[in-house]
């Protein structure tokens, strides 16, 4: 398997697309860490950001990446390996290749800004969420073989988690609002990876104080080390629950 | 074995059984079944009932049995932003256990004075000669060529045969599918026909000829699909 990884990183390496990546992601950070004046709100700025390009790029160029590379894919299913491994590969050359754009770009201008636990979150959740959204892409490339077709479900999903899911939530809270809904905003947090990244990052800021009751509910939730694990349990189940299924997918799939 | 693709039934109970030392030539008209078949035999495609036994043991879902078979696939695709270099030594890299290496094809098409050129500048017949070079490269008993000579010129095609009937009689099985008659004769012993899915017939070149009273093929299987098939 490291031998497939392997080509599959030199060809994205080569591709220029991912150091484009982490130039952008550096811009960023050290933009914004000089903007903000306190660290703390550079972090909270970066967050947002990350928060909505990390999960986009991941997703579009997982996913024309895993067309692009069709033919790698072809060639290899002939030869006596595992089709699974091939997926694999393909999927953790990818992940990996983001993750590592990510954690240079975002990673070390945090260190040199703003070292700490907070920063320490948001790299993580950066790469959690790399992982998650790279995951998808791959289940949408599976989906369809239409190349079209496929970059569009993985754009209506980007869609859905960045930005209709926290309108339904809106919605859902200002219909209901009459009613204590504390536990059900933190169940409906744990159905979007993104705000479970956000939620994350954002308790451990000193902004958490103005959240009111949820927040307070939060922060007493997300504050312990039991639920920040939780928190990241529930990350990598967003992240493994796409792959294995993708995976079985194109187990079985005609090539 | 069975497989139809959504409402269109491409291999329909196909039943058959290869021998080594031979070389099998498929034919049949197009859409027939010819490529499927040979992708299912790869794992490529996956079978819808059935079973594909090699040397006894059932091949669905396994995956090592394919380093004793030779692909050379109708139209070869490789990454466009690889080099042939590139494309043989990482497949010689990912095979690396195995030692016996055959370059003979490499050499006879001359592949390394233009190793350097991109998969994506390649003309269509040199890429057939890169797939024939990677089908033979690691010895394999079992070899299936699916179109081997369309697009190449004749003499990378005359030495392709030449290739052909060498490996045959190291006691190889290849499979061979083609339209061009006259290929089929020069190289092949046994014919499988095979239309709209299922087995038209299967018989070696001398019995066909003999009890159609043609001394050409061609005439012979043109004579079969006109006449329907009386054993």
């Amino acid at each position: 398997m490291n031998k497939i990884i392997k080509y599959v990183l030199l060809d994205i390496v080569k591709s220029r697309i991912i150091i484009a990546y982490t130039v952008f992601l550096l811009l960023l950070s050290i933009g914004l860490f000089n903007l903000g004046g306190s660290p703390d709100k550079g972090i909270l700025s970066l967050l947002n950001l990350v928060l909505l390009t990390v999960p986009l790029i991941s997703i579009v160029f997982a996913t024309t990446h895993f067309y692009n590379s069709y033919e790698f894919i072809e060639l290899l299913v002939a030869q006596p390996i595992n089709r699974t491994k091939i997926f694999m590969s393909e999927y953790l050359g990818v992940a990996f290749s983001l993750s590592a754009a990510f954690i240079v770009g975002v990673g070390i201008p945090v260190i040199i800004f703003s070292p700490g636990l907070t920063g320490l979150y948001l790299v993580l959740t950066g790469v959690f969420i790399t992982f998650i959204f790279v995951a998808m892409a791959f289940l949408a490339s599976v989906i369809t073989r239409d190349k079209a077709k496929g970059i569009g479900i993985a754009l209506l999903l980007w869609f859905y988690f960045a930005l209709i899911y926290d309108g339904i939530v809106l919605f859902i809270l200002y219909a209901f609002g009459d009613y204590p809904l504390e536990y059900a905003t933190l169940a409906m947090t744990a159905l979007n990876p993104i705000d479970l990244g956000r939620i994350i990052v954002l308790l451990n800021l000193d902004v958490s104080a103005l959240m009111g009751y949820t927040g307070a509910l939060y922060k007493s939730i997300f504050g312990s080390v039991w639920g920040i694990a939780t928190a990241f349990g529930l990350l990598m189940l967003w992240a493994l629950i796409p792959v294995l299924s993708s995976r079985r997918i194109f187990s079985k799939r005609d090539l | 074995m069975h497989k139809s693709y959504g409402k269109l039934q491409v291999l329909r109970d196909v039943n058959v059984e290869f021998g080594t030392g031979k070389v099998v030539s498929i034919i049949g008209p197009n859409g027939a079944g010819k490529t499927t078949m040979s992708k299912c035999i790869l794992g490529m495609v996956l079978p819808d009932s059935g079973d594909i036994q090699l040397n006894g043991e059932s091949v669905l879902k396994k995956y090592a049995y394919r380093s004793q078979i030779g692909y050379m696939p109708q139209i070869g695709k490789y990454p466009v932003n690889m080099k042939i270099r590139q494309v043989i030594e990482m497949i010689r890299d990912i095979r690396k256990k195995e030692k016996n290496v055959d370059e003979e094809l490499i050499g006879l098409y001359a592949l390394e004075e233009i190793y350097d050129k991109r998969m994506g500048a390649l003309s269509g017949g040199t890429k057939q000669k890169v797939s024939a070079a990677l089908a033979f490269l690691f010895d394999p008993p079992i070899l299936i060529l699916d179109e081997p000579t369309a697009g190449l010129d004749p003499i990378a095609a005359e030495i392709l045969k030449a290739k052909i009937l060498k490996e045959k009689k190291r006691g190889k099985l290849i499979l061979i599918t083609s339209h061009i008659m006259s290929e089929i004769e020069e190289v092949a012993d046994e014919v499988l026909c095979l239309v709209d899915g299922s087995i038209k017939f299967y018989e070696s070149i001398v019995e066909l000829k003999a009890h159609t009273q043609e001394d050409r093929l061609s005439r012979a299987v043109a004579k079969i699909m006109n006449e329907g098939y009386h054993p």
